[in-house]
């Protein structure tokens, strides 16, 4: 569903008199559907830059990023349009941040099924989805008319992916999804994502977590704090 | 046009002065937007840009940028140079609106485009009654039954919090943001499918702007009224924009989906901006 070919970012610091930070480079895979590919390796080797380059907040600087969509057709990430880029993100594919950003003055209850109403849901069936998942991990009626800016950590990230599973995206970016959450909600977190994989979802996942990671992935995708990286296919489980 | 565009402009060029041989001749042979020669500002400088319908453009640039111009431009309510503007709306988006008729520029004006301007003042005759700036819109429109008028005017009054036993009085004495308020009210007022919002939450204290910009947010989600706004504060580009055009010295220097802009700024300019963010 996703082969990412040759993938290369740097960043031009124009304001440091134009130095290059290279971020990551050739960086190849391919992400079918119902599996999930774990991105390892160390702190500063490129892990969210690569996703952030998927969900196109980064703009490549090499190669390609080509998506498979619900049509059938091959879309390329790294140059479709904005216009495309943002209709995918609508429909298609979902990103689980690392840091929640909530959106001001909406309740967690209207965040959650605002993703569902703007592609057009029906307001009432995605209340009531939306009050399940809510209930399913822990969030209590009492909290969800509550602004999410109000939330504790572990809240606010349960909060983040339920935003992202609630519209069962075909492709899921997450980053570090169970980072902030403890044993009990990271379990229940984690059999969602899996249930959303088994109905099909393909995914790539920056996980720190070594429960989560091996629980999760169907493979590995390592990446160094080099130019290369490489790849380990080794089922978990 | 086959595409779904509601809006699309192409080689907006605008000046201030009459121009001289060289700036006519070559207007990138200096530095800036000012002709050093016979002082003429080029305010905007071959902008093409493109709007979904639906859509929320954001603008972004510094003072003197030519975001205003644009959006004057785009009003329909500034000399051109030269330039093509369409509207889905108006005739499918055949005819060239920069080329039409007074009268028919008064039509488009009136019916298929909203304008709120930075400062209340421009958009809302002060001393007459909140409803009947209201009112102006609709009558522009060829509205002339007074009971519907009314209706349609409390409505939009209510709708955007303004008390319906305020609704009398005249918007001067209002607060910024109730003023505000009506301005939107009034752009609104015939249902335009392109909105053009122009600094309006600039100046206003945080928790009114908060509610301008909720209104703005209920406003497009209500309606799916396309929209471009200018503001030179990032955040509210941030929280509203699906895309965001980046403008400096009268040019499009980038544009790009909104987080992109923000987070991977491509130009020298953006990137001095993003990062003067506080």
């Amino acid at each position: 569903m996703l082969a990412v070919k040759n993938l290369r970012k740097d960043f031009t610091m124009f304001i440091c008199e134009g130095k290059k930070i290279p971020s990551f480079g050739n960086v190849s895979f391919e992400v079918g559907a119902s599996s999930l590919l774990a991105i390892t390796g160390p702190s500063g080797a490129g892990k969210s830059s690569l996703l952030k380059c998927v969900y196109r907040t980064y703009l490549p600087t090499e190669g390609e990023i080509l998506y498979l969509d619900r049509n059938g057709g091959t879309v390329n990430l790294a140059e479709a349009d904005d216009w495309v880029i943002l209709s995918l993100r609508r429909n298609e594919i979902g990103y689980v941040s690392q840091f929640f950003h909530a959106m001001p003055r909406v309740s967690a209850l209207d965040t959650l099924i605002e993703p569902l109403i703007t592609r057009g849901g029906d307001a009432a069936e995605a209340m009531d989805r939306a009050s399940e998942m809510l209930s399913s991990v822990g969030i209590g009626k009492a909290l969800w008319d509550m602004y999410p800016s109000t939330f504790s950590g572990g809240e606010k990230q349960r909060l983040n992916i339920l935003r992202a599973v609630i519209t069962k995206p075909r492709l899921l970016l997450l980053d570090e999804p169970t980072a902030s959450l403890d044993r009990g909600y990271k379990e229940r977190i984690m059999n969602m994502i899996l249930a959303l994989k088994e109905d099909g979802t393909a995914m790539l996942g920056v996980f720190h977590d070594r429960d989560a990671l091996t629980c999760l992935s169907d493979a590995r995708y390592e990446m160094t704090l080099g130019e290369y990286c490489e790849i380990d296919r080794e089922l978990f489980l | 046009m086959n595409e779904p565009f509601a809006l699309s402009l192409e080689g907006l060029v605008v000046r201030h002065g009459d121009a001289c041989a060289r700036c006519t001749r070559n207007p990138d042979s200096f530095q800036r937007n000012r002709c050093p020669d016979c002082g003429s500002i080029w305010a905007a400088r071959d902008i093409s840009l493109r709007v979904r319908e639906g859509e929320i453009l954001g603008i972004v640039g510094e003072s003197g940028s030519g975001k205003s111009t644009l959006m004057r431009a785009l009003y329909l309510d500034t000399e051109t140079v030269s330039g093509s503007y369409y509207l889905k709306s108006y005739r499918g988006g055949e005819e060239d609106v920069f080329k039409v008729n007074p009268r028919k520029r008064k039509h488009i004006r009136d019916h298929l485009l909203g304008m709120v301007y930075q400062n209340p003042h421009s958009g809302l005759r002060m001393p007459y009654s909140s409803s009947a700036n209201v009112a102006e819109k609709l009558i522009a429109a060829g509205n002339r039954s007074v009971a519907s008028m009314m209706g349609r005017t409390n409505s939009l009054l209510t709708h955007i919090e303004i008390p319906i036993n305020r609704v009398k009085e005249p918007p001067r004495n209002f607060s910024g943001g109730m003023q505000q308020r009506v301005q939107i009210a009034k752009a609104v007022a015939n249902n335009p499918p392109i909105l053009l919002l122009d600094e309006v939450s600039t100046g206003l204290d945080l928790s009114v702007q908060a509610r301008v910009l909720d209104l703005i947010k209920r406003v497009q989600r209500e309606f799916g009224v396309t929209m471009i706004i200018v503001s030179h504060d990032l955040a509210v580009v941030r929280l509203l924009a699906d895309r965001t055009v980046v403008m400096l010295d009268g040019r499009i220097v980038e544009q790009g989906v909104t987080d992109q802009i923000m987070e991977d700024p491509q130009h020298v300019y953006t990137q001095t901006l993003v990062n003067s963010l506080l």
